[in-house]
């Protein structure tokens, strides 16, 4: 239990993957101008990475492993996650039609986050177990999502903030991340996995 | 060689598998979870002239497409005229009627004009506004967005001073166009059947 928790920490404080890894950095810059679209992006990239993670580790070891092919890994990931996507956004709007307006524009977008084919393979990689994937890519999701979201409540005072004309717009932005990934560098060596 | 040839065949088969389960796993969503929207609404409402009067009877433009779409009379909308009935005509393939007197008549663009010096600043113009073209505060003078206004009337009612006209949109340059026929009697049969309706009226 207390290694799940540890996982979960490690993912969404230490190794955060948008601000310590540099994964996810498109939809981190491009969805982040308002709180609610940062919002709603995170919750259905949380929704995906989860899920993806657990299909992309199911296909790993139940077909590529047993046939010896898992040095086509990164083109079946990518074949799942964008079927899982696809997949959810028909089943979403079928079932759900306040969900889908709240998610619906962007999930397609997720399936290009590097975020979640990053994910898959950083499972493959550090050889995780089923539940272990799960926890690592719900909390991948999670950081992703407290990240974005600081980020942009952030990027909307900057926006009405008087900043020096050289600096206006994504300049400020990119300061800012950086200012961001320093913060979050202080959480190395609270956890180590 | 045969080896290698296996290795190969069987990386392209499972991919080949895998590609196919999931290909058939979409193709069954998207007829199981298919949904059924009505794009015939929103090829109606295309075609409606976006006004917003409610001189239909319906709240608004869309209200009423989906109405027209559910078998209501095409000829409820004055703002379009005999031009949208026709349209509308060629759209579902019906017969297109002459416009329902009941709901109003066929006027030329107009554009509401708020004469300022009468204005007391009430804002009743302001909600009763459908698409926000007027522009002021309480108790501070009032005035129409003559570029977005669509000249549907609505704010005309419920002025306590009346101070709103209806005034003709100039044609300038830009918004001038050719009249159209007045007279469809082009060819014999256009007589023919005015004069068989006019025998049917007797």
């Amino acid at each position: 239990m207390s290694e799940y928790l540890l996982i979960l920490v490690s993912t969404i404080l230490v190794n955060n993957f948008v601000l310590v890894q540099f994964l996810g950095l498109c939809p981190f810059m491009g969805v982040s101008n308002k709180l609610e679209t940062a919002m709603g992006m995170s919750l259905a990239t949380t929704f995906v990475l989860t899920l993806s993670s657990v299909c992309s580790y199911l296909a790993f070891t139940f077909l590529l492993q047993p046939l010896g092919l898992e040095y086509l890994q990164t083109i079946t990931f990518i074949l799942v996650i964008a079927v899982v996507v696809q997949f959810t956004e028909m089943v979403v709007r079928k079932t759900s039609p306040l969900l889908y307006r709240v998610l619906g524009i962007f999930l397609p977008l997720i399936t290009t986050n590097c975020a979640v084919l990053g994910v898959a393979l950083l499972n493959i990689k550090k050889q995780n177990g089923f539940v272990e994937s799960i926890m690592y890519g719900f909390g991948a999701a999670v950081g992703f999502s407290l990240v974005l979201i600081l980020f942009s409540a952030m990027r909307e005072r900057i926006a009405v903030a008087d900043v020096p004309s050289p600096f206006k717009g994504s300049a400020i932005g990119m300061i800012t991340a950086g200012l961001m990934s320093l913060a979050f560098m202080g959480f190395t060596g609270l956890v180590n996995i | 060689m045969s080896i290698a040839l296996s290795v190969i065949l069987t990386a392209i088969v499972a991919l080949l598998g895998l590609a196919l389960a999931f290909g058939t796993l979409l193709g069954f969503a998207s007829v199981r979870f298919k949904v059924e929207g009505n794009p015939i609404v929103d090829e109606i409402d295309s075609i409606l002239p976006q006004t917003q009067c409610g001189q239909c009877g319906h709240p608004g433009c869309r209200p009423y497409a989906e109405g027209i779409a559910a078998g209501e009379d095409i000829n409820k909308c004055p703002p379009g005229g005999e031009a949208t009935i026709q349209a509308l005509a060629d759209l579902l393939d019906v017969e297109a009627t002459p416009l329902d007197a009941e709901h109003g008549e066929e006027k030329g663009k107009m554009v509401a004009v708020i004469r300022e010096p009468e204005c007391i600043g009430c804002t009743k113009c302001i909600q009763a506004c459908p698409i926000d073209a007027i522009l002021g505060s309480a108790k501070h003078m009032h005035t129409v967005i003559a570029s977005e206004c669509t000249g549907c009337d609505l704010c005309v009612e419920p002025c306590p001073v009346d101070c709103i006209d209806m005034v003709p949109v100039d044609q300038g340059i830009s918004s001038w166009h050719w009249n159209s026929p007045k007279d469809m009697k082009i060819i014999a049969t256009d007589k023919a059947a005015s004069i068989d309706n006019e025998g049917a009226i007797h």
